[in-house]
C-alpha cells in the first residue's frame, strides 16, 4: 500500500476492470482497490443473501428458493451482441478465455400489447408483419443503402451521415411510424426519440452493427443476436482482472478508501486506506468514489423478479422483449430480460428476469414498468430500485482523477465501451488501439523461460 | 514428462453403454486446475516444476503466467491439464470465484514449515466446497520437504533423493506433522501429498494422482451435454467481426470457448 504506483483504480466495476487489465498489459504498475468484498461494484452479480441483504434489510432468504450459492443475480441487466465493441475488447485480450458464452434463446418485441420475435436480420424483417405490406420496398432499399456504405465515408448516395438527422433519412427513404420503431428502437436499441434529431452516423452504425451480430448468429444456429457468459455479467469484470493481475496488477478488496488526497491545485496526489497512503500520478474511478465530483443524468428503474416458470409466450431459458416506448405510451422504452439455470444464474426450475427503463415520473416505480410487470406471469419475488446514473462534471485531464460513467438502462454494453475508449484517451492522451495479445500459453511459456 | 501410471482406475471400463466405445485415444479432455494456497507457499515453483521440470531459487511473485498446460497420459485417454495460478491475486485475499469456479480439480498448496498457511488452505478447502463445482477432485499439498529434509527424521523416504540440497538446506523446522496433515486430507476425502518444487520429490504423483481420480466419463458428458429440443442449447463460439458496411463476415480471428485446445 505506502507505495508509488502509476495509476491506481477504485472500484472493480467493469469499466475499471477493462482499463486495469488494458493499462497493465501496457506495463503500467497498477493498484486496484475496492471497498467491497467482492468484485464488480454496481455491476456485480450477486447470491440471495446479497440480494436480500440489499434489498430486504438482511432478512433471510426463504429456502424454497433453493440454494443461496446456485444464484448469480445481475445487479445491471445486459446482454452482449457478437459485433460490439467490447467482444473485440475481450478478443484481443484473450480475455475470452476465461469465459463461456450460452446464446440467448429468443428476442421479442412488444407491439399492440402482444409480443413478437424480432426478425433478426434485415431479410426476415422484410417478411415479418412487423414491417408492413406497403413499407417492404422502401425498408429493402434503407438497408441496401446500408449494406453499401463503408461504415467511414461522410456522404453516402446523397446521405450525409453527419449533416443529416436519422429523421430526415427516415424521409429521404419514406419510412413510416411502424418502420421507424422497428429500426431504431429493435434494430438500433435506441432507448428514446432522441436519436431522430441526431445525425445518421450514430443509429446506421448501431443498425450494422446489429445486422451484423445477427447475420453471425444465422450463421451459427442461434435463434436471436445475443449472448450472454454463464455464471452471469459479474465474471466480465473478474476477467478483466484477472488480465490486470496476470500482467502485475495488485488487487486489494474489502479495502476501504478513506481520503482520495489532492494537492493544493486540486490535483491528484495518493489515496488514504487504513493510516497508509498509496501514490500514483493518475486515478480512475466509479462515481460512488467522487461523489462531489460527479452529476446526476437519469434515474433507471430495474426491477429484479424471480419466476418458476419462464416468461409466457416465450417459453424459452432466456429472452429479451422490447417493449417500445410509443406502444406504452411512454418517452422510454421498457427492457424485459430473463435467464435461467441454462445460464447458471440460479438453481432449476426458476427464472430471473429484470425489467428496466429510464425513470419518467416521481411516482411509484412499479406502476412506471407495469407493461413489463405484467408480461411475467406470476413473480415469486421481485425486487425494485430506483438508481441515479452519474458522470463525471470535469474530464480529469487536469487534475488527474479520471471518473467513470454509472451503467446507463442499455441492454448492451456499447456506452460501457464507449466510456473505456473515452477514458482511456483521456488518460493517455491516445487513442485505444487494441492489438492483439499472445495467447495465454505463450505468455506462460515466456514467462517460465 | 509425466505419464500417469496407468496400472488402475481404467476409466475406459465406465460400463453399461459401452459398447461403441472406440479404443483409439480421442482428442485430448481438457480440464481445469486451479492452484490455491497463502501466497508464498511455492503454488508457482509447483507447477514450473511439473510442467518444464525446473526450479527458480528466490522466485518473485507471480507475475505474467495465466496458466500452464501440461499433457498427461492415463490409459486410453490424454488428459490436458490447463493449471491456473492465481496471479497473485490471493495476496490481498482478492482472488476471484471466476477463477475456482468451474474447476475439475484443486491443488490447494501449503509451506510445511508454516503452520499459518495449513490455516489457509483449510479455509481455501472449505471456500471450494461451498463455491465450487461439487464433483471437485481436491488435493492438499505440503509443499517445501526440501526446507526440513535434514532434521526430518520421520520421512524416510525422503532423505533419499537430496543431493541438491547439501549447502542450502537451511535447517527450518517442520511446523506441520505429515499425520496431521493427512489425518484432515483422509476425513474430507482429499489427496495428500508432500511435495519439494525444488527437488521435484512427489510434484508428478500430485497431478497424476489428480488425474486418476478424476471423474473422466462424468466430465466428457458435461461437456457434451444439451437440453434435447432446445435450439440453442450449446455453448457460442466468439468471434471478432469485420468492421465497416453491412455484411461483413471476417471472422479472422477466432477464438473458441468451449474447451476446444485453441
Amino acid at each position: 500500500m505506502d507505495e508509488e504506483y502509476d495509476v491506481i483504480i477504485l472500484g472493480t466495476g467493469l469499466t475499471e476492470c477493462m482499463l486495469s487489465g488494458i493499462l497493465a498489459v501496457e506495463g503500467k504498475k497498477v493498484l486496484h482497490i475496492d471497498r467491497n468484498d467482492f468484485y464488480g461494484g454496481e455491476c456485480a452479480s450477486v447470491n440471495l443473501t446479497q440480494m436480500y441483504q440489499r434489498f430486504r434489510n438482511g432478512e433471510q432468504p426463504p429456502s424454497e428458493l433453493g440454494r443461496d450459492r446456485d444464484y448469480l443475480i445481475d445487479l445491471i441487466p445486459k446482454f452482449l451482441m457478437t459485433g460490439e465493441g467490447l467482444i473485440k475488447v475481450l478478443v484481443y485480450t484473450d480475455v475470452v478465455r476465461y469465459l463461456e458464452f450460452r446464446a440467448i434463446a429468443t428476442s421479442m418485441v412488444y407491439n399492440g400489447s402482444k409480443i413478437y420475435k424480432v426478425p433478426s436480420t434485415p431479410n426476415e424483417a422484410l417478411t415479418s408483419s412487423l414491417v408492413g405490406v406497403f413499407q417492404k420496398v422502401k425498408a429493402r432499399s434503407f438497408f441496401e443503402f446500408l449494406q453499401s456504405w463503408q461504415g467511414t465515408e461522410a456522404h453516402h448516395q446523397g446521405v450525409s451521415m453527419d449533416g443529416d438527422t436519422m429523421d430526415k433519412v427516415y424521409e429521404h427513404f419514406g419510412l413510416n411510424e411502424d418502420t421507424q420503431e422497428f429500426i431504431g428502437h429493435s434494430m438500433a436499441l435506441h432507448l428514446d426519440e432522441g436519436y431522430k434529431k441526431r445525425p445518421a452516423r450514430e443509429t446506421c452504425k448501431r443498425v450494422i452493427m446489429y445486422a451484423n451480430s445477427a447475420a453471425r448468429a444465422m450463421a451459427d444456429g442461434r435463434n436471436s443476436p445475443y449472448i450472454y457468459p454463464q455464471y452471469g455479467l459479474g465474471d466480465l469484470p473478474q476477467a478483466f482482472a484477472r488480465l490486470s493481475a496476470v500482467y502485475a496488477g495488485t488487487f486489494m478488496l474489502a479495502t476501504p478508501v478513506d481520503e482520495v488526497v489532492r494537492d493544493e491545485a486540486g490535483a491528484f496526489v495518493g489515496v488514504k486506506s487504513g493510516g497508509k497512503i498509496a501514490r500514483a500520478r493518475q486515478v480512475i474511478g466509479d462515481p460512488s468514489y467522487f461523489t462531489d465530483s460527479v452529476r446526476v443524468t437519469d434515474r433507471v428503474i430495474r426491477a429484479i423478479c424471480i419466476l418458476r416458470a419462464p416468461i409466457p409466450k416465450t417459453e424459452a431459458d432466456s429472452a429479451q422483449i422490447i417493449l417500445p416506448q410509443r406502444q406504452t405510451g411512454r418517452k422510454h422504452d421498457i427492457y424485459v430480460t430473463c435467464l435461467s439455470s441454462q445460464q447458471k444464474i440460479c438453481p432449476a426450475g426458476f427464472y430471473v428476469a429484470s425489467i428496466s427503463t429510464i425513470a419518467e415520473t416521481q411516482g411509484d416505480p412499479k406502476e412506471e414498468i407495469a407493461a413489463g410487470i405484467k408480461l411475467l406471469g406470476p413473480i415469486d419475488q421481485i425486487f425494485v430500485t430506483v438508481s441515479n446514473v452519474y458522470e463525471p462534471v470535469t474530464d480529469g485531464t487536469k487534475d488527474n482523477v479520471f471518473i467513470s460513467r454509472s451503467y446507463d438502462a442499455t441492454s448492451h454494453f456499447e456506452t460501457v465501451y464507449d466510456d473505456v475508449k473515452d477514458l482511456y484517451h483521456r488518460i493517455t492522451g491516445k487513442d485505444l488501439v487494441l492489438q492483439k495479445r499472445p495467447k495465454m500459453e505463450e505468455d506462460a511459456a515466456a514467462a517460465a523461460t | 514428462m509425466s505419464q500417469a501410471d496407468s496400472s488402475h482406475n481404467s476409466p475406459a471400463d465406465e460400463g453399461a453403454n459401452a459398447s461403441s466405445h472406440s479404443p483409439a485415444p480421442a482428442k485430448p479432455i481438457q480440464i481445469k486446475v486451479v492452484l490455491l494456497g497463502e501466497a508464498a507457499v511455492g503454488k508457482s515453483s509447483l507447477v514450473l516444476r511439473f510442467v518444464n521440470d525446473e526450479f527458480q531459487e528466490n522466485k518473485e511473485p507471480t507475475i505474467g503466467a495465466a496458466f500452464l498446460t501440461q499433457k498427461v497420459r492415463l490409459d486410453d485417454s490424454v488428459l490436458k491439464l490447463d493449471i491456473w495460478d492465481t496471479a497473485g491475486q490471493e495476496r490481498f485475499h482478492s482472488l476471484a470465484p471466476m477463477y475456482y469456479r468451474n474447476a475439475q480439480a484443486a491443488v490447494v498448496v501449503y509451506d510445511i514449515t508454516r503452520a499459518s498457511s495449513l490455516d489457509r488452505a483449510k479455509a481455501w478447502i472449505k471456500e471450494l466446497q461451498r463455491q465450487a463445482n461439487p464433483n471437485i477432485v481436491i488435493a492438499l499439498v505440503g509443499n517445501k520437504l526440501d526446507l526440513v529434509a535434514e532434521n526430518d527424521n520421520e520421512e524416510e523416504e525422503i532423505s533419499e533423493d537430496h543431493e541438491d540440497n547439501g549447502g542450502d538446506g537451511d535447517g527450518k523446522t517442520r511446523q506441520i506433522a505429515t499425520e496431521t496433515a493427512r489425518a484432515y486430507a483422509d476425513e474430507l476425502g482429499l489427496l495428500f501429498v508432500e511435495t519439494s518444487a525444488k527437488s521435484g520429490q512427489g510434484v508428478v504423483e500430485v497431478f497424476t494422482e489428480v488425474a486418476k481420480k478424476l471423474d473422466l466419463s462424468q466430465i466428457a458428458s458435461a461437456g457434451r451435454r444439451g437440453r434435447p429440443g432446445q435450439l440453442n442449447a450449446g455453448n457460442v463460439n466468439v468471434n471478432v467481426l469485420g468492421e465497416g458496411g453491412l455484411d461483413t463476415s471476417d471472422g479472422s480471428i477466432r477464438t473458441k470457448t468451449d474447451g476446444c485446445a485453441c
